[in-house]
């Protein structure tokens, strides 16, 4: 097993796998309901929405906006958390990375990059776009 | 069909401790549990129900009714954090009313102080079968800021500022100071709070709660049994419990389950906000609080900031007096779970038995509003409406 791989392995479960070895490829999938037509997150094989269970991936635009956000000044690197509100309308988790902490409000508009963690599996982050 | 009347708070007991390097996590559950049952006027051999979380060792009932030998024919091991014991206390309820029992024990303890965890702050860690966490952890969800963002969010729609949420922690300052066992004494002003040390932008260190050892303890039992002590009558009259996510990527950080579980409870118990005299609310970060209160319907959405400045929390001066043992930001969070001390001191004005320079006067409805998980994420809450009969 490649590092990688092996890095995909403590993250992915059979579930999930799909939107881990897309991200590894630099994608973020969002997964749709055929049934009701709507994004969901975080990725499952069922819909939180309606309970359909026919879900399609679809590459995410990569852009969106700022929901709210934090930044943690008690960790040892500070760092900022955030909820970014996808164009698709679906809201993630995930760190608002690349800029000035300071310059970071709601409403902001944010761009999709990717970060590999400390364990080397792939991350979806945001920029100010 | 309803819980309203099916049961009284016959007793309760907080732990004194706030640090407890040499005791065990089963011995302090045991030690709340006979404080409470002495303070109902039973013993261990009455009780026949019993009610822990994920606080207890052990997988759930079963460690703590083998050491301390009980001979219980239910029990329950619901956990929703913070606010199990809320829960409990109505599921206790629900049990009597279906006569699986007739003396429900409850227990709550732990010592995160001597095991030093850094609960706020620390991620919590990932895990591929919990669905969630491989979405969130690498992110660095903790406490902190999972609160934080609920604050901010609150005060990007509404205007709320840092102010308003300082009040929050200064009322329950006020009350902190007649509070012997309380871990922080000293009343502290909104300024003091804005320039306490920034842990995650908008909450303040002194908008967290502390983080302590100790444990509580309730015992719920039948009307007949209420009766037949000598303590004052402490009605259960209303319950309701929900639980919130991220609605499926619809993530909405400005209300809580509170929403739900107040209107459930407040319809059951017949009453409305206006009426409760005393409540306490949940405080693990001042937002926490805040964001019931208007939830519970004491004010509308959004008017929060301006419903807890100048004191109208404060015990004596405003007109909702809340968390008059200082709460968990001042007086104790023992195991990081706040739900228990929140009924223990509802049953204390209630009885009449809060500090004098605290207590509600003639206290007859009190409401205890429990959250447990995140805000920011997951959370559950429950709502108990007592009454003094």
């Amino acid at each position: 097993m490649s590092a990688k791989d092996e890095a995909l392995a403590k993250i992915a479960n059979p579930e999930t796998k799909v939107f881990w070895e897309a991200a590894a490829r630099g994608r973020l999938l969002l997964p749709k309901c055929t049934a009701c037509g709507r994004f969901h997150w975080y990725p499952r094989r069922i819909c939180p929405h309606c309970a359909g269970t026919d879900i399609e991936m679809h590459a995410a635009k990569g852009t969106g906006e700022v929901y709210s956000y934090s930044i943690m000044r008690r960790a040892k690197t500070p760092y900022a958390i955030a909820y970014v509100r996808l164009t698709e309308g679906t809201t993630m988790m995930t760190n608002i990375v690349d800029c000035d902490f300071d310059d970071i409000n709601v409403g902001m508009p944010v761009k999709l990059v990717f970060r590999d963690s400390p364990e080397g599996y792939p991350l979806p982050m945001f920029t100010k776009a | 069909m309803s819980i309203k009347g099916c049961a009284y708070i016959a007793g309760g007991y907080e732990h004194p401790t706030r640090k407890a390097p040499d005791s065990s996590l089963a011995q302090l559950h045991a030690e709340v549990a006979l404080g409470a049952l002495a303070d109902a006027g039973l013993t261990i051999r009455d009780v026949d129900g019993y009610f822990c979380a994920g606080d207890a060792p052990g997988m759930g009932p079963m460690s703590m009714v083998d050491y301390l030998n009980l001979r219980v024919r239910h029990v329950d091991a619901t956990d929703t954090g913070g606010t199990s014991y809320l829960i409990h206390v109505s599921h206790a309820a629900q049990a009597i009313a279906a006569g699986k029992c007739d003396v429900a024990l409850v227990t709550l303890a732990g010592r995160p102080r001597s095991e030093g965890q850094a609960t706020g702050t620390a991620v919590r860690p990932l895990n591929p079968n919990q669905p969630d966490t491989a979405f969130e952890s690498p992110f660095g969800p903790a406490l902190a800021n999972m609160y934080g963002m609920v604050a901010r969010r609150h005060m990007h729609e509404f205007g709320t500022t840092s102010e308003q949420l300082a009040w929050i922690k200064v009322a329950a300052s006020h009350h902190a100071q007649y509070n012997p066992h309380a871990m922080l004494r000293d009343v502290v002003t909104v300024e003091d709070v804005l320039n306490s040390p920034m842990i995650a932008d908008p909450l303040h260190r002194l908008d967290c709660c502390v983080i302590s050892d100790g444990g509580g303890a309730v015992v719920v039992v039948r009307p007949e049994i209420a009766r037949s002590l000598k303590r004052p009558l402490v009605k259960l009259i209303g319950a309701g419990e929900s639980v919130k996510g991220q609605l499926g990527g619809d993530v909405d950080l400005t209300y809580t389950g509170a929403a739900r579980s107040g209107a459930a409870a407040f319809e059951e118990a017949g009453v409305k906000p206006g009426d409760i005299q005393y409540a306490s609310i949940y405080d693990s970060f001042t937002i926490t609080v805040l964001i019931q209160l208007e939830d519970l319907g004491f004010c509308a959405k959004g008017q929060g900031g301006r419903f807890v400045a100048d004191g109208n929390l404060i015990s004596g001066v405003g007109k909702l007096p809340f968390n008059t043992d200082g709460g968990g930001l001042c007086n104790n969070h023992p195991a990081n779970r706040g739900g228990m001390t929140k009924i223990i001191e509802a049953v204390r004005q209630l009885r009449g038995e809060a500090h004098p320079k605290v207590q509600v006067p003639n206290c007859r409805l009190a409401l205890a509003q429990g959250t447990g998980g995140s805000l920011g994420t997951r959370h559950a809450n429950a709502t108990l409406i007592l009454e003094r009969e």
